[in-house]
């Protein structure tokens, strides 16, 4: 009884443990019960059940309520998908001068506007594409395709790759000083002649529309949040929920809305970058300090002024941040928007990887991981640039950039002038290195590869087997063995004991919404391999972080290494795990291992890092050991920011096991994966990715609620 | 007498949803316990006074005596309940957006007591902000904060960011700011509250250099009784909101119009606050010695003078005429006596 009254909690949560398990046992499973493969939910099958909704048929298999819920919410993929088709096909027709006919035409508006923002987005893209490479779409945007067939000149010519790699080491030292003028040099370089060109600045031109795009957008939806309390309550559920939808599951319905091509991977994209885009500079410029905003008011600042000179340079340091999470948005996006026929070296990537060339796969990569560094260190830079105003400068000096990059442009072109006398016959490769013509050293990491395999088979085997005989079969069949009801007990349940009446339901719900979809048994098993990915995640994470703050040098190379990994796009993780373990679940889950890991890492050595320094010092004038001071002082006050960890690792974790169905899983993510190639998906790509940030949603609630308790019962901010 | 720069009619700021309903229905008789049970809380309370040109007023009072919210109502930093500010005859209430801009652009200069530095700008462009903001050309504006770095003694410094200087120069680079625009009035909140003793001892005798040399208009707020002391010409005390008394230091110290102002007198060594004139008897004859004081002169200076003569010293005004007499007895009655019969 007392032991009862001491630890009131633990006996809480130790009843609702014996509750799930009394549940998991008492309901048996159903002797029609297994586990469908494939799309079998929508064959028809004389087995199932019916019912109909809104005039949606819904079939489905039954069981006892207790074991799985019907899906009640199954009309829903198909109802958003209806209400998508009729708004873009039948809603508000209207007549629209349509310049190249030369007439009225009816058409529905939203497919109008779609059209038109897609026509703008291809238009920027072109562009820059056709500064880079050559091309006559721009031409053609601006006068007509009769037009161009009389006069065949006019092209833009593209410019030759001496120009571009040599005029982005001139910025790059601009902006960054030598260092990174020589890494500008040596990536371009590098992505020419290894012949990754054209696909590369496929990829920039995608880039350079969608992250200035994506930054404006995000900056002044934040301003407009900050500013309007009506505006954030309105946004703060959208950004809630893109926070933890899959980047993939946005494809399928932006697909029907904008079609296939750069210019719906621009939309998409920026889809998924402007929302932390939002958050960030909400919570830089909420961070502002009162007195600040006073000193710019009685500076005389308009309000203008007061938002562009004060506020947002005073919050740079999160709207830095938030311009690196675009720029790796951006990137990831690069690859994955290839399946809805985005050009670049996401395509190769892809396809590299369909036809198993881990070589040809790791170049692209490589390419893709090059740019983003850059980018991202050059935004860098820009944002801390500062103005000498005593330089006392002439005309040369102040303009040596430009000067010196004019003399470039002349060179580049002399030199690609030569290239094409010297090189005749062939390719000029002065001016552009053709794809494929380049040095190429696939082979020899495919080699590597195959000695790998060769040389290591049995032991992969060995290890893959086990894994997947011992630990993963049996931790699947578990969840999939909880019945719905025990698992809705468990989580409402734990919801109540954290946060109470309002976390229950707010958890019940999201939880319900799952249920209730038909694809309950999928969510499982993404639930699974999740939990499986970030549990070994955090233990590694935790130990990792916590061993590498011992020491102050340790501590920043750690940090460095997170920075680094955190900026390859998310698919280049897949190129080595199937190196060595080829298609297979134990493939998606390293790959889940090795990209939750960062957060986890971050988050523990900057916990550990956030404890008072006072502490530290009472701590050891106390007289504790090391690892006493660790394990009483320095855990418990860290533990609420690496909870923070953990839930950053849950959603990484989550988003790579919904990537990871490209290699093959049967979780929610390969339904995504299949909708995409379906002309019905939208609804039920929609409907799947929404389950999938549900699943994020349920866990961040809790671990949000328990960290907040926990902080204000520490006294932390 | 010229028209006062900053002047008050019973300005009241108070917090709270329905500030404006019930301060009408209260009348002008605002009690902040009847206030603060519906939901109001009271920041400032029917605050009337008036800044003449030169003059320095500081405002002392504990936190959460509503100094800083006064000073903010006058800055129209927040707009005030209830009540007329006037500008220089102008009425702040009443200024456009527009007008109130153009005032603070080119009559006001506020030092913050977070010194509230823009992080990204060094100390240069922090100075030249409020002229760039102003719309006057890059050089020109360099060029005056140049100037403006010098009049502080940060030169040397001018490129260096805020978080590269010690609390004491980044005051500095505020003092700097406010002043670059050569404001007639000059805020101050608790510019050296932050500081350590030391420094902050060095900014003030610094700071009534520059006032010197400048002759600003100024309202300065601090919680430090000793420095308002030190820096003020006349000193307003606040409690709650309520302006307990305005008047002159020596005034203050001897003459404490409230208990609650008395408290802050008790330990105040008069012979560094009071000045001869104003302890100085009638021009007297008895006993006089041959020394002369002048009448603006800190006791503190002349008391050993006086005190080893034992004689009635004759007091003298600027020109040298005697206006007054001051004898020993008196003067060790004000350094030891007021004390005592407080007790």
């Amino acid at each position: 009884m007392e032991l009862l009254k001491k630890y009131p909690k633990l006996f809480q949560w130790l009843f609702l443990l014996a509750v799930f398990f009394a549940l998991c046992f008492a309901i048996d499973v159903p002797e029609t019960y297994k586990f469908i493969r494939g799309q079998a939910e929508f064959v028809k099958d004389p087995n199932q059940s019916a019912f109909v909704f809104l005039g949606k048929e819904v079939r489905y298999y039954a069981f006892d309520v207790f074991w799985r819920l019907p899906p009640l919410l199954g009309w829903l993929p198909i109802w958003i998908n209806d209400s998508l088709f009729f708004l873009m096909n039948d809603w508000m027709p209207m007549e629209f001068w349509n310049e190249d006919t030369q007439e009225y035409k009816t058409r529905p508006l939203v497919l109008q506007i779609t059209r038109n923002l897609t026509a703008f987005m291809t238009f920027l893209i072109e562009l820059i594409r056709e500064i880079l490479l050559g091309g006559l779409e721009t031409i053609v945007a601006f006068t007509s395709w009769d037009w161009i067939d009389a006069n065949p000149w006019a092209e833009l010519p593209g410019l030759p790759w001496t120009i571009v790699a040599a005029g982005s080491a001139i910025l790059a030292y601009k902006l960054g000083g030598k260092g990174l003028a020589l890494y500008a040099l040596l990536s371009m370089t590098y992505i020419s002649i290894f012949g990754q060109w054209k696909p590369s600045m496929q990829t920039l031109s995608f880039i350079l529309v969608a992250a200035p795009l994506s930054f404006i957008f995000g900056l002044g939806l934040g301003v407009a949040a900050y500013k309007s309390k009506r505006v954030e309550k309105a946004l703060y559920p959208i950004l809630l929920v893109m926070q933890t939808m899959p980047q993939y599951a946005v494809l399928v319905p932006a697909l029907v809305l904008f079609g296939v091509g750069d210019h719906a991977a621009v939309i998409i994209t920026m889809i998924v970058a402007v929302p932390p885009m939002i958050l960030l500079t909400l919570l830089g410029l909420r961070a502002v300090p009162p007195e600040v905003i006073e000193a710019g008011r009685m500076s005389g600042c308009s309000n203008w002024q007061l938002m562009s000179k004060v506020l947002i340079p005073t919050a740079r340091r999160d709207i830095l941040i938030g311009v690196n999470q675009v720029i790796m948005v951006c990137f990831s996006m690069a690859v994955i928007s290839a399946f809805i026929g985005a050009k670049g070296l996401g395509f190769n990537l892809l396809l590299a990887l369909n036809q198993l060339n881990i070589g040809l796969a790791l170049e692209a990569g490589l390419c893709i991981s090059l740019i983003a560094i850059l980018l991202d260190k050059m935004s860098l830079a820009w944002a801390n640039k500062q103005v000498d105003y005593f330089g006392n400068l002439n005309f040369f000096q102040r303009n040596k950039n430009s000067l010196f990059f004019g003399v470039i442009v002349i060179v580049g072109i002399l030199l690609a002038y030569f290239g094409s006398i010297y090189f005749k016959d062939g390719y000029n490769y002065l001016f552009e290195v053709p794809h494929n013509k380049g040095i190429s050293t696939a082979d020899f990491w495919n080699k590597g590869v195959d000695w790998i395999f060769d040389t290591f088979f049995v032991y992969i085997k060995a290890f893959n087997t086990w894994l997947i005989v011992d630990v993963l079969q049996p931790m699947r069949a578990l969840y999939l063995r909880m019945p719905a009801v025990a698992t809705l007990v468990l989580v409402v349940g734990a919801g109540y004991l954290i946060g109470g009446v309002r976390s229950a339901l707010v958890v019940c719900g999201l939880t319900l919404f799952i249920a209730l979809s038909p694809w309950w048994d999928r969510a499982l098993v993404t639930t699974y391999m999740a939990t499986f990915g970030v549990l070994v995640s955090c233990t590694i994470g935790f130990t990792v972080g916590t061993l590498c703050f011992q020491n102050k040098h340790s501590t920043n190379f750690m940090l460095n290494v997170c920075d680094i990994f955190q900026t390859f796009p998310s698919f280049v993780y897949l190129i080595p795990v199937m190196m060595l373990f080829g298609i297979t679940d134990t493939s998606v889950l390293i790959a889940v291992i090795v990209y939750a890991t960062i957060p986890a890492t971050r988050y523990t050595i900057e916990g550990l890092r956030s404890v008072p320094a006072g502490l530290h010092d009472a701590a050891t004038m106390s007289g504790v050991t090391k690892f006493q001071r660790l394990f009483k002082i320095e855990f418990p006050l860290a533990f609420p920011h690496m909870m923070l960890g953990l839930n950053q690792t849950i959603v990484f974790a989550l988003f790579m096991v919904i990537i990871g169905a490209f290699i093959g899983t049967e979780d929610l993510g390969q339904y995504i994966l299949k909708a995409l190639s379906d002309k019905k998906g939208a609804g039920i790509g929609l409907t799947l990715g929404i389950c999938v940030a549900f699943i994020g949603l349920i866990f961040d609630n809790l671990i949000r609620t328990w960290v907040g308790q926990r902080k204000k019962h520490l006294g932390i901010d | 007498m010229s028209e006062p720069v900053i002047k008050c009619q019973s300005v009241y700021k108070i917090f709270g949803a329905n500030a404006e309903s019930m301060l009408k229905e209260a009348n002008g008789n605002v009690d902040a316990k009847t206030f603060q049970e519906n939901g109001c809380i009271v920041g400032v309370n029917n605050a009337s006074f008036e800044v003449s040109k030169g003059e320095m007023l500081v405002v002392m009072g504990l936190s959460g005596s509503g100094k800083s919210t006064l000073l903010r109502c006058i800055s129209r930093l927040t707009d005030a309940t209830g009540g007329k500010i006037f500008i220089e005859g102008q009425d702040l209430l009443n200024l456009n957006n527009k007008e109130l801009i153009d005032l603070r652009r080119n009559k006001m200069g506020m030092v913050f007591q977070s010194f509230a530095l823009l992080p990204h700008k060094t100390v240069l462009e922090n100075i030249a902000f409020p002229l760039q903001i102003k719309g006057i050309k890059t050089e020109d504006s360099i060029n005056k904060a140049m100037d403006m770095v010098k009049l502080v003694g940060l030169d040397g410094r001018e490129n260096y960011f805020p978080r590269e200087l010690s609390g004491g120069q980044q005051q500095r680079v505020g003092i700097a700011r406010s002043l670059a625009v050569e404001p007639d009035i000059w805020f101050l909140d608790e510019p050296f509250s932050a500081l350590d003793p030391l420094i902050r001892k060095e900014m003030q005798d610094e700071f009534l250099r520059l006032q010197e040399k400048l002759q600003k208009t100024i309202m300065f707020i601090t919680h430090d009784f000793d420095e308002a002391l030190k820096l003020a010409d006349r000193i307003a005390i606040m409690k709650d909101g309520i302006i307990e008394q305005l008047d002159t230091p020596a005034n203050i110290v001897l003459n404490p119009a409230t208990e609650y102002v008395r408290k802050f007198t008790e330990e105040v060594p008069r012979e560094k606050v009071l000045l001869i004139k104003d302890v100085m008897d009638e021009i007297t004859s008895d006993n006089m010695g041959d020394i002369k004081v002048s009448k603006d002169e800190i006791i503190e200076n002349v008391a050993e003078k006086i005190l080893t003569q034992e004689k009635t010293a004759a007091v003298t005004d600027g020109k040298n005429n005697i206006v007054g007499s001051i004898n020993p007895a008196k003067i060790i009655n004000t350094v030891f006596g007021g004390r005592k019969n407080n007790h």
